[in-house]
């Protein structure tokens, strides 16, 4: 279907699945029961998993085909965020308008930082890149604060000119981000028994968005331009001695990685209408290289797995408190108790940085082709052959 | 290697693909039927305390989660009930709000605007927080503040002392207890003038964001007014760590007293470089040099150590205060942690019973209710003498200490001693003071 051939049909029908049936797949335990603290299905984390997952399929466009290692993606989502935000105090605010200029103003930006930056390879790209997201971070966080609103981030207000559209409600408040009247806000909540699944407008757009991404990339990836692109990844060199310009081919792949991530700021900024200049530090760079790692680099479906693995720890694990541990192990004797509590302490709550980095570096010791290849491994077993059939995984960096 | 083949089969099943998703935007017109959002309908209520748990601020964020705690526990019942002995309103009876058990959720904001607002979001949409407090920085409080308004519930702003949170970004939906950078730049002025006199020539380094830059112009203002002369007003990057580079302009400029408007980390580091490059021993001008530093906490003064000896600043609140209301909130807090309390503890406590006073007095939670119950609310016990909500902006009108490093510290946390309590009249302004201008509350928003 649609021009794939099955294994990717299928792949895509899997992603497909796993998003539009997200609010049940990511809500397993019921409501009030104490595993509920492990439910991930409400609306705000739910974008947050699809709209990284995005940005990740985009970065890995990049990385995971041309081996080149941006170091400085973030900018790109705080250029589409800024954009959006923009979008929705001057002229309306419909998503549609403001996705659309996220995605065009983050592709110019990177066209212009990519032919600086692509001018070099290996590490020097990684820290020209890096170079240049931390200076649109300073720019962003006190020169241009005009534009950006510095450190309290770009917000609407309750005078912005809105032409398209409403400057503010007839009850005086800030009009809602819609798609033609669709609020994104909006949300049916479904009970079921002791469940309550939460479907929301905004998250099915991000959704249908990832889809089509996702669509995208594994077009790009079984096309002739993608085969180009791994041809850089494996020996560029020998490509130039051929006689052909490879960078045109980069180049076309860093402008559609930093396209992919405007559409998540702009995305970013359509779910909720702030953009903070921390979107463009080094740390939210380096979280989509950890992202795409995790999952697994070079392969299509890892750096959406990895997206919601990171964000999954920075949402439930960060809000785990002493006060839950206690309720958890209530059963046990008390100085049991109060020695499990002191043991996992360390590990959640504020923890959840070094809970994750032991994660990371297990995977990436055990499992160097990231949690594809633990699945692969796992599928390896239930089939009963020692050796895991590997085909895409190659996830060596390029040099 | 790509193929664009349709056959009949295939369009029927896209097709249908497509409309399926086409049409299930319709389930979202309906709407539940609450009032407000996460009405609580059992027999607790849930309340969010978004924090810095990792970051810069951390120290911070640790101890306003301690007074959060401590606070549900009074209003639980539970403890000594500290302030609620001493606070004037007696709505509270211990048994929770409105009989209601208070539970609570903890989040980390990591000091950035979009931790923060993803985290407080989960609090609301997942584990159904009536009210969220919180944050120890100004661009997340307004960041919070502002989801706050959207989501249709009530924000507690903790330490935020930006003029522009009940400034030009107030919202109907947000209130604020701490003071502000005009505050500041007010009750400092008259100390300063009595210490060094009206001739002097102040070099203002300032971090290089919002808070910064409004406390710098609050602080200009004020100690112009006074006759002073600002030589030059110099910003620095907030990732700063060594200030050398913007300290030795200042002993060539002909200035004689050096402002610091930094927080935090950047205090401690920019004024342990001021101090090492011998400019507390300098005479300038035919007077000594003195260093200001607008903004103090204990944590700060902790941080700076010896170097904080004898030098001026503003603060919200101290331990040491003798009336009732503080006194109990220290001997609880002492009691149960060990230590006395920092400011930023001290409001959010303080914050967490005007809002459980609010939802008592209003008799129901819904957010328009505690706001209009908060409004030009007057209160006293709480540790600051007799205090007003303002209803124009929804900020607290208190008396305003100005304090200085203590010259023989007794322990580790007596750092600070109070040099003069700044009466409330003093640090007054109206709503449309141009520091103050260009946002507007809005209407509440009950969200649902």
């Amino acid at each position: 279907m649609f021009g794939l051939d099955k294994r990717d049909t299928s792949l895509l029908m899997i992603v497909a699945v796993l998003t539009l049936f997200a609010p049940f797949i990511l809500n397993p335990f019921p409501t009030g029961s104490g595993l509920a603290q492990f439910n991930a299905g409400y609306p705000d984390l739910m974008q947050r998993f699809v709209i990284f997952g995005i940005f990740a399929i985009g970065f890995n466009i990049l990385f995971g085909l041309t081996g080149y290692l941006s170091f400085g993606h973030a900018a790109f989502l705080g250029v589409g965020s800024y954009s959006a935000v923009w979008m929705f105090k001057l002229l309306s605010m419909n998503v549609l308008p403001a996705i659309l200029l996220s995605v065009i103003i983050s592709g110019l930006f990177a066209l212009v930082i990519g032919y600086i930056s692509l001018r070099r390879s290996g590490i020097y790209f990684s820290i020209l890149t890096l170079a240049f997201a931390q200076m649109s971070f300073s720019l962003a966080y006190s020169v241009l604060t005009p534009i950006t609103n510095g450190e309290t981030g770009l917000q609407l207000t309750l005078d912005d000119p809105r032409v398209l559209g409403v400057t503010a409600t007839a009850d005086g408040s800030i009009p809602v981000t819609n798609l033609f009247g669709l609020e994104m806000r909006g949300t049916y909540e479904m009970v079921v028994g002791p469940w309550a699944f939460q479907f929301n407008m905004g998250y099915y757009l991000c959704a249908l968005v990832l889809i089509a991404a996702f669509y995208l990339a594994i077009r790009i990836f079984r096309s002739p331009f993608g085969m180009m692109l791994r041809a850089v990844k494996s020996n560029q060199q020998r490509m130039n001695y051929t006689g052909l310009n490879s960078k045109p081919y980069t180049l076309a792949a860093f402008v559609i990685s930093g396209m992919y991530a405007g559409l998540a700021g702009g995305l970013m900024a359509s779910m909720d209408p702030l953009a903070g200049a921390e979107r463009m530090q080094w740390t939210a760079s380096g979280e989509v290289v950890l992202m795409t790692i995790l999952g697994g680099a070079g392969t299509l479906i890892g750096p959406v797995l990895g997206a919601g693995f990171i964000k999954y720890f920075e949402n439930i694990f960060s809000k785990i408190n002493d006060n839950v541990l206690h309720g958890w192990f209530a059963i046990l004797p008390d100085g049991l108790e109060d020695f499990i509590v002191f043991v996992v302490h360390p590990f959640i709550g504020k923890g959840w940085h070094l809970t994750l980095g032991i994660l990371f570096m297990l995977v990436v010791i055990y499992l160097p082709g990231g949690l594809v290849e633990g699945g692969q491994r796992i599928a390896g077993w239930v089939r009963g052959n020692k050796k895991p059939d590997a085909p895409q995984s190659e996830t060596k960096p390029a040099e | 290697m790509s193929k664009l083949d349709v056959s009949r089969r295939g369009l029927l099943r896209t097709g249908a693909v497509t409309g399926a998703g086409l049409a299930l935007p319709t389930i979202f017109t309906a709407q539940s039927a609450s009032a407000f959002t996460n009405d609580p309908t059992g027999g607790t209520v849930t309340l969010g305390f978004n924090v810095p748990q990792t970051g810069p601020y951390a120290d911070e964020g640790a101890d306003e989660l301690r007074a959060y705690e401590l606070a549900v526990d009074h209003l639980n019942g539970e403890g000594d009930g500290g302030m609620l002995n001493s606070f004037s309103s007696k709505a509270l009876q211990g048994n929770g709000i409105l009989g209601k058990k208070v539970e609570y959720v903890t989040g980390d904001t990591q000091t950035k605007s979009d931790a923060a607002r993803a985290s407080a979001k989960s609090m609301i949409e997942k584990d159904g927080a009536i009210m969220i407090s919180g944050g120890s920085s100004s661009g997340v409080a307004i960041a919070v503040q502002g989801l706050c308004q959207e989501a249709g519930v009530i924000f507690m702003a903790g330490l935020t002392h930006s003029n522009d949170t009940t400034g030009k970004d107030k919202k109907a939906n947000g209130f604020r207890h701490f003071f502000n950078a005009y505050m500041s730049g007010a009750a400092l002025a008259p100390v300063l003038k009595n210490l060094y006199g009206d001739d002097r020539k102040a070099y203002h380094l300032t971090a290089d964001y919002t808070w910064g830059w409004t406390q710098e112009e609050s602080i200009k203002a004020a100690t112009e007014a006074l006759g002073w002369e600002t030589v030059n007003t110099v910003k620095t990057p907030l990732a700063a760590t060594d200030f050398s580079s913007y300290i030795a302009p200042v002993l060539n400029s002909g200035a004689d007293v050096l402002i610091l408007n930094h927080y935090g980390g950047n205090m401690v580091n920019s004024l342990t470089n001021a101090v090492q490059f011998g400019l507390r021993e300098k005479e300038v001008n035919g007077k000594n040099f003195e260093i200001v530093v607008p903004l103090y906490s204990r944590l700060m003064a902790k941080g700076a150590g010896a170097n904080v000896k004898g030098i001026h600043g503003s603060t919200n609140w101290h331990w040491s205060l003798q009336d009732e209301g503080s006194k109990a909130f220290v001997r609880s807090f002492g009691t149960k942690y060990g230590f006395p309390p920092s400011q930023a503890a001290h409001t959010c406590y303080v914050q967490t019973l005007l809002y459980a006073d609010a939802v008592q007095r209003a008799g129901s939670f819904n957010p328009c209710a505690v706001g209009e119950a908060l409004e030009g609310f007057e209160f006293d016990g709480m540790g600051n003498g007799k205090t007003l909500y303002r209803a124009d902006d929804h900020q607290c009108f208190k008396d305003v200490l100005v304090v200085r490093g203590k010259e023989n510290p007794t322990s580790e946390f007596d750092l600070l001693e109070v040099v003069e309590v700044t009466p409330r009249e003093q640090v007054e302004y109206a709503p449309d003071h141009p520091m103050f201008a260009g946002g507007q509350l809005g209407s509440c928003n009950p969200g649902a």
